[in-house]
């Protein structure tokens, strides 16, 4: 963010200790990790792009966290980033992601054939079915740091690779500074338009710079396979469609990115990934796959009970309101999805989501004739 | 009249005066060699020529989109001050709020005094725009805390019901809001607190840090409507301006809640005086007295605020430069407000009105703010007295209007005197 903290060789006049941030009241995974011993020795270090240890963290100072949930409180300016502050990053990776080391490995499996099941999940209660990750252009700044120029750049590379695409791919990319009433319409009537984030943490994080320059949304004729352009990452990929065919949702998806990334390697911009960290994100709660494949689904019975919560956790699950993060449930229909994002592959990942969603409606269906479910609840995956 | 010795520190450069003061704090020192750290310009990443990262400001609406041409931008982009602010910073909060139809923000601010010199060739143009007519270039701004020559002053309290004048001061040396480190930030707090816990009599007070008041201040503090809160307004929060709230900030007021100063809000300092009533010549001595014993208790220190003969007080918004000052009462009016001729009769008198909880809110039943419209170019006593002599011309067409009698739209009153 090019605000007064990248100002790295005017701020080493003050000492560490003078310019190390006040977080004890603070509960995120920044404010646990970063000691003053971790800020000196990193506070004097810029990656090629010029991003700070500052910049990492100014998100993480300006929003202290909430008692119950705990944020991440940094993100990456570039790739290097997660180099270059590899000592304060580490620790919050393998906080975040289930003690995730330093020198493990990250597999990534975005062959759908690998998947198994995942066609016939009940459409009498799963609404609709969707898989969503990110993707970073490789050489270019991420959205907390990188200028119009570079945002712009991003956007004509990202365009001209999708326009590409053909057969159930072909579409169209709605600019987000110059589309028409009618569209933007359509686009809300869809639930496919994003809008300014209004998020202290991505606000803090200068992710809405310039808004709505070099922002937009692509989606094939289908409205069944869609890329938000430049929100919180340069790609946002979603695969989805109504109903429980979560086997056809993830063969699209799978499809379709690989379609996209050959097409931006050969302009020499691949995407950005490495066998440690896999896909690189901004945020660090999103590395390795970047993957969250979820449904909506009905359980109005299940979810009331005392151990949907561990039910959830020991399936590798998390739940969410059907409007995404930080939303309630409503009817009972629930967005369940992969609580995991880094340690194991895509295909894995939403194995767990296709496997675990039809343990719950077999749950579901016993709750509805009145029988008890203590002998269907499984190990610890 | 500010003291002749901050004008001759002014006119010197930093590094060579502080050696002459000698270091009462420990922090002088840091000034002498602060410039051989900073390579001036080189923190500017430049990969794209300026046609593609030139903003796009065609639905925009506010000073610095008016006149930031993609041929200044080109000029400009690659600069930055000694600190290392860029064009970039210091228009990034008028792209990213278009504006309004109806009301032009100023679009940009400085994120150091160094600012206004290196990026004069915007900054001058918006200056001119924003203060009808002034040129940095060629006129100087006169200042003046002299209250001894106010003339009246003194309201009929059946109408003023408040009497406040406010400024702004920034320290010499450390960075503005928007740019400033955590470090600086304190540094302010420091020399602030260090200076006010100077002030006696009337002004003796006590500081309140954002991040350490009690429960009980704090409620102490908003029943006076002493407290400021975090910024919401995204024209200041676009500016960086509440990066690592709520660090370094705080309130300082006198025992008699008549005297006030806020740390690292929109600006350094923000110092205010009030009282209810209308005796706004004692308001105005009051903030003479504390204006200029504070500015005589950080030059004790080695410390001077940001002024030069052309911009007058330095200030974080280019539409705060000169004076920074808004003298203002909170007075009734119901018949002249419903008079369709009551803008028109601001407007020639060179007040504005607001509603009564300040900038962009609404009158509540026909009480208004009522305060000066300029800042530069007229000096603190000038403007002060416009209010005065404006304020009871209001009055006096209230009075004639409660009996029945016809008011006159006064002559226009001439801007820079």
């Amino acid at each position: 963010m090019p605000f007064g903290n990248t100002h790295n060789n005017f701020k080493l006049n003050y000492s560490a200790d003078e310019e190390y941030p006040e977080l004890s009241k603070h509960n995120n995974h920044m404010a646990k990790a970063l000691t003053k011993e971790i800020y000196a020795k990193l506070r004097d270090k810029q990656t090629p792009t010029g991003y700070t240890l500052d910049d990492v963290i100014q998100t993480g100072v300006d929003n202290p966290g909430h008692p119950f949930i705990m944020t991440v409180g940094c993100v990456a300016g570039d790739e290097e980033s997660y180099e270059v502050f590899k000592e304060l990053l580490d620790p919050i990776i393998s906080d975040r992601h289930n003690g995730y080391k330093a020198t493990d490995k990250h597999k990534t499996d975005l062959n759908f054939e690998n998947l198994k099941g995942g066609d016939d999940l009940d459409p009498n209660y799963v609404l609709s079915s969707r898989v969503r990750t990110g993707r970073s252009i490789k050489g270019y700044a991420l959205p907390p740091h990188n200028s119009r120029g570079e945002r712009r750049a991003v956007e004509k590379l990202s365009v001209e690779a999708l326009n590409s695409l053909d057969g159930e791919f072909k579409g169209k990319y709605y600019p987000l500074k110059s589309m028409t009433d009618a569209e933007q319409e359509q686009l809300i009537a869809d639930h496919f338009l994003f809008d300014k984030p209004v998020s202290p943490l991505l606000l803090a994080a200068g992710m809405a710079r310039d808004w709505p320059d070099a922002r937009g949304i692509w989606h094939n004729e289908n409205k069944t396979f869609l890329v938000w352009v430049n929100e919180e990452d340069h790609l946002r990929v979603i695969s989805m469609q109504q109903g429980g065919n979560m086997k056809e949702v993830f063969k699209r998806f799978c499809v379709g990115l690989q379609r996209i990334e050959e097409i931006f390697k050969k302009h020499n911009h691949g995407f950005m990934w490495n066998e440690h960290l896999g896909f690189v994100l901004t945020c660090p709660s999103n590395l390795g796959t970047g993957l969250r494949g979820g449904v909506h689904v009905k359980l109005p019975k299940l979810s009331t009970h005392a151990k949907f919560e561990e039910i959830l956790t020991r399936l590798r699950l998390q739940k969410r309101g059907t409007g995404g993060v930080d939303t309630a449930s409503v009817g009972g229909v629930f967005d369940i999805s992969n609580a995991d994002r880094l340690g194991s592959s895509e295909v894995e990942q939403v194995q767990c989501v296709v496997d675990g969603v039809k343990l719950m409606i077999e749950m579901e269906k016993k709750l509805e004739k009145g029988e008890s479910i203590d002998s269907m609840i499984p190990a610890q995956k | 009249m500010a003291s002749s010795f901050a004008r001759v520190l002014s006119s010197k450069r930093k590094v060579g005066i502080l050696s002459l003061v000698g270091a009462g704090s420990l922090t002088v020192g840091f000034f002498l060699n602060r410039e051989q750290h900073v390579n001036a310009g080189a923190n500017v990443r430049r990969i794209y020529p300026p046609s593609a990262e030139y903003p796009d400001l065609r639905k925009h609406n506010n000073c610095m989109a008016s006149h930031l041409t993609p041929a200044v931008y080109a000029k400009l982009c690659d600069k930055s001050t000694p600190n290392g602010y860029t064009l970039d910073e210091a228009i990034q909060t008028g792209v990213d709020n278009p504006g309004h139809p109806f009301i032009k923000t100023v679009g940009m601010v400085a994120g150091d005094e160094e600012s206004y010199e290196v990026f004069a060739d915007l900054f001058n143009p918006v200056i001119k725009e924003r203060h009808n007519g002034y040129d940095p270039c060629t006129m100087k701004h006169p200042t003046d805390l002299d209250s001894s020559k106010i003339r009246g002053g003194n309201f009929d309290e059946k109408y003023v019901l408040s009497s406040r004048v406010r400024t702004g001061r920034s320290i010499r040396g450390l960075s503005l809001p928007p740019a400033c480190t955590r470090a600086e930030r304190r540094e302010v707090e420091r020399v602030v607190i260090d200076a006010v816990a100077g002030l006696k009599g009337d002004l003796a007070g006590k500081y309140y840090s954002l991040t350490l008041m009690t429960d009980q201040e704090q409620q102490q503090l908003i029943d006076d409507h002493f407290l400021f809160d975090k910024p919401v307004s995204p024209l200041l929060t676009c500016a960086g301006m509440a990066r690592d709230w709520p660090d370094a900030r705080g309130i300082w007021h006198n025992n008699e809640k008549t005297f006030l100063v806020w740390v690292n809000e929109e600006d350094h300092t923000r110092v205010i005086s009030m009282e209810k009533g209308g005796n706004m010549k004692r308001v105005f001595e009051r903030f003479c007295k504390g204006l200029l014993e504070v500015e005589r208790l950080i030059q004790e220190k080695g410390w001077e605020f940001m002024w030069n003969e052309h911009l007058g007080y330095i200030l974080t918004c280019p539409s705060n430069l000169g004076t920074g000052l808004r003298a203002g009462v909170h007075v009734t009016l119901p018949r002249l407000s419903k008079d369709p001729r009551f803008p028109k009769i601001l407007d020639n008198l060179r007040l504005q009105k607001r509603g009564t909880g300040g900038v962009d809110t609404a009158a509540v039943g026909s009480t208004f703010d009522i305060s000066n419209l300029d800042r530069l170019g007229q000096s603190e006593v000038q403007l002060v007295q416009t209010v005065i002599d404006g304020v009871n011309y209001l009055i006096e067409c209230e009075k004639r209007l409660e009996k029945g009698q016809d008011i006159k739209i006064p002559a226009p009153i001439s801007q820079f005197k």
